[in-house]
């Protein structure tokens, strides 16, 4: 081991009662087999193979500052935040850095039993309910998930009980805002039981031009029957990274949607790992990455059937431009018994200029024989005949491209079930290709 | 009459070989010119110069359109002046639907007039209009542009958005390949609708079964780059009974 960690190693050890200080039993009783497992392994390398083109460990390696001692940041995260989703009702909570904030006005009602809120807090009020879910996914997660779980000390819950289901769309937004380089630890555990429903919008921005880091755990609980959608919106800024980690445990005749869409971003790597482990479970996984400049967007995906009967589908498009790199490994693990299983995977990606660069990676491993599985992924760039074909009826170089890219971005955003959200996407998307977004009317973040 | 379009001396190439090589052709407003000749002489290229495709290199000559120096413009801007070419192979656009894709043609067309983007009605209607000429089903107009669409549907989506960019000068680059008869006469039918005594077409085909619908004013074989006969109406029949070989003999 070498590199960076050694100084997150003692940073941890001089201040673990500061940390613990702050945080419920639950979250504290978790650090120290995390804390061994880091240390074991430290910072993924290239070495990696899952890490090979995502050199993370330097992205570690800025002087950044830690919020342990829980400050209270000094920003009201409702009037900071006006970029909503028109029409879209939602109840809204926020992760301000990386605390739990308590911003007023947004709150609907929830249904009975439902309980959204900071994490810290219900560990500390429902130790019980949280003690069989937290960490239980990311404990066997990577040395950044270890990271995360060493460090974090505040998030968001979501627990929606059997049979119960929200309408509204849970609104999860994280704001970085700071004026010093920051790392960030997030955590957000979702739990549905039985036959419940719920849609969840993650919503990461950042106003910072200090560099920053922040590091996300989401761990997803999909019980019996029960259906979630989770649309996870990144419109951060070049001076970020990110490194997400979603970990899904789907039960028998669940339903697990998830779309992630990179609008604007520094440097990115969102792992996503669903575990079907119940028969009649159907999950599809998706996304949309638009880079340019010099950003980095990685999406790696792991869907292990473990049982027989279950439904996969995945679908990521990357639109890279000027000198941006994608990177994309996808996995499906058809595991012994998994028969009847049905799993598809596309990626697709355009590179619109000679410096944009792709890494794909699309791999399927089958132990059962009665499999129905399919694999594509394509890099090219846009169709110069169609292009030409469209400047010949009118419309102007430039313009063509935006409809082209327009229209191969559209296929991802056209799985979304929530109407609002998909309009204000498309809007969103066009505005990204424009070089118009970050210009939305009365936001303070898009100055 | 006015001189709508003035071909001198053109010469052009693509990846450096020479395909035309010293093309002289005239065209008055409101004529129809059909242009002829075998396999490989240079018809589509010649459509393809003058729409200005970027594969294409002009060496030589001189193109004016409607007194414009034609080959200083960008290929949008031909389309704004009025020129329009209905491909012989027209492109397949997948996630582009023809609605959207109309509107962004039209529009572009109004700004560089200085003309205010078309209401959402008027252009429905403009669509509903345009779409009956050519007998275009209601439902592949909210399809992506030619994606799936059989060959006579890509025909006669060409003529459906001639009709709605209401072009100077149409080239209709063998547009009766591929078509059974009755989408032949209904295509044929659209092209004659459309016509003004102040537009022109050039209509370049192998056969002489489409000039029965369209009639031309002028005839031209081209051979190896070179419009080597120009003749009236009746120079059609007599090359559907004499075939080429004749004229590339003349022409060695």
């Amino acid at each position: 081991m070498m590199g960076n960690e050694q100084e997150y190693i003692e940073l941890f050890g001089q201040n673990r009662e500061i940390i613990d200080s702050a945080c419920a039993a639950l979250l504290n009783s978790k650090r120290q087999d995390a804390f061994e497992r880091f240390k074991a392994t430290g910072f993924p390398t290239r070495k990696d193979e899952a890490w090979r083109n995502t050199p993370i460990a330097k992205q570690f390696g800025i002087d950044y500052g830690m919020n342990l001692k829980r400050a209270e940041a000094d920003v009201n995260a409702a009037t900071i935040f006006h970029c909503d989703v028109p029409n879209l009702k939602s109840h809204r909570v926020y992760i301000v850095n990386d605390s739990y904030s308590q911003a007023e006005g947004y709150s609907r009602e929830l249904p009975q039993g439902v309980i959204l809120g900071s994490l810290n807090a219900i560990a500390a009020s429902h130790p019980t309910l949280l003690e069989k879910y937290y960490n239980r996914l990311a404990a066997n997660g990577d040395s950044i998930a270890q990271f995360n779980t060493m460090f974090a000390q505040d998030g968001v819950v979501l627990y929606v009980p059997r049979n119960t289901v929200v309408e509204e769309t849970i609104q999860i937004v994280s704001l970085i805002q700071a004026n010093v380089e920051m790392l960030l630890n997030r955590r957000i555990l979702v739990i549905l039981e039985e036959n419940s429903k719920a849609n969840i919008l993650l919503c990461d921005h950042s106003s910072q031009e200090k560099q920053s880091l922040s590091t996300l755990v989401t761990e997803v609980f999909v019980g019996t029957g029960a259906s979630l959608n989770i649309y996870d919106i990144e419109e951060t800024a070049n001076s970020n990274t990110r490194v997400a980690t979603m970990l899904v445990d789907q039960a028998a005749d669940s339903h697990f949607n998830h779309c992630c869409v990179t609008l604007t971003n520094g440097f990115t790597r969102n792992s996503i790992s669903v575990a079907l482990n119940g028969r009649g479970a159907d999950t599809s996984i998706n996304g949309l990455a638009i880079g340019d400049k010099t950003q980095h967007i990685d999406n790696h995906t792991l869907v292990d059937h473990n049982v027989a009967d279950c439904t996969s589908s995945e679908l990521y498009k990357y639109i890279l431009d000027e000198s941006s790199t994608g990177v994309f490994a996808g996995k499906m693990h058809i595991h012994p018994g998994a028969q009847r299983t049905v799993s598809q995977q596309t990626n697709r990606n355009l590179c619109l200029t000679t410096c944009a660069h792709m890494y794909a990676q699309p791999q399927l491993e089958i132990y059962a024989d009665d499999v129905k599985c399919s694999h594509g992924s394509t890099v090219g760039q846009l169709d110069e005949s169609a292009l030409f074909y469209m400047q010949q009826r009118g419309i102007p170089a430039d313009e063509a491209r935006h409809l082209l890219m327009y229209a191969f971005a559209g296929e991802v955003i056209e799985n979304i079930d929530i109407v609002p959200l998909k309009e204000r996407l498309h809007i969103l998307i066009e505005k990204r290709f424009r070089g118009e977004l970050g210009k939305c009317k009365g936001c303070n973040l898009c100055k | 009459m006015e001189n709508l379009l003035e071909i001198k001396n053109l010469h052009a190439t693509i990846d450096g070989k020479e395909i035309l090589k010293g093309i002289n052709l005239t065209i008055k407003a409101g004529e129809v010119h059909a242009i002829m000749g075998p396999n490989g002489s240079g018809k589509s290229t010649l459509s393809n110069v003058l729409v200005g495709h970027p594969a294409y290199t002009v060496t030589e000559g001189e193109v004016i359109y409607k007194g414009k120096n034609l080959l200083e413009l960008s290929p949008e801007d031909r389309s704004h002046e009025g020129l329009f070419l209905s491909f012989q192979y027209p492109v397949e656009i997948p996630g582009v639907s023809i609605t959207n894709f109309m509107r962004a043609a039209i529009n572009a067309k109004r700004e560089y007039l200085k003309q205010e983007p078309m209401s959402a009605g008027d252009f429905l209607k403009l669509m509903r209009e345009k779409r009956a000429l050519v007998n275009l089903d209601s439902k592949l107009a909210n399809r992506s542009v030619n994606e799936g669409f059989s060959g006579g549907e890509k025909k006669r989506n060409e003529i459906f958005q001639m009709a709605m960019l209401e072009p100077t000068l149409s080239i209709l680059d063998e547009t009766d390949s591929g078509l059974d008869i009755d989408a032949l006469r209904i295509v044929a039918e659209g092209v004659n609708k459309l016509k003004r005594p102040d537009t022109s077409s050039i209509v370049i085909t192998h056969y002489q079964r489409l000039l029965d619908y369209i009639k031309p004013d002028i005839v031209h074989v081209l051979y190896n780059g070179r419009i080597v006969m120009t003749a009236g109406p009746e120079l059609v029949q007599e090359l559907e009974v004499r075939g080429y070989d004749w004229i590339k003999n003349e022409n060695q």
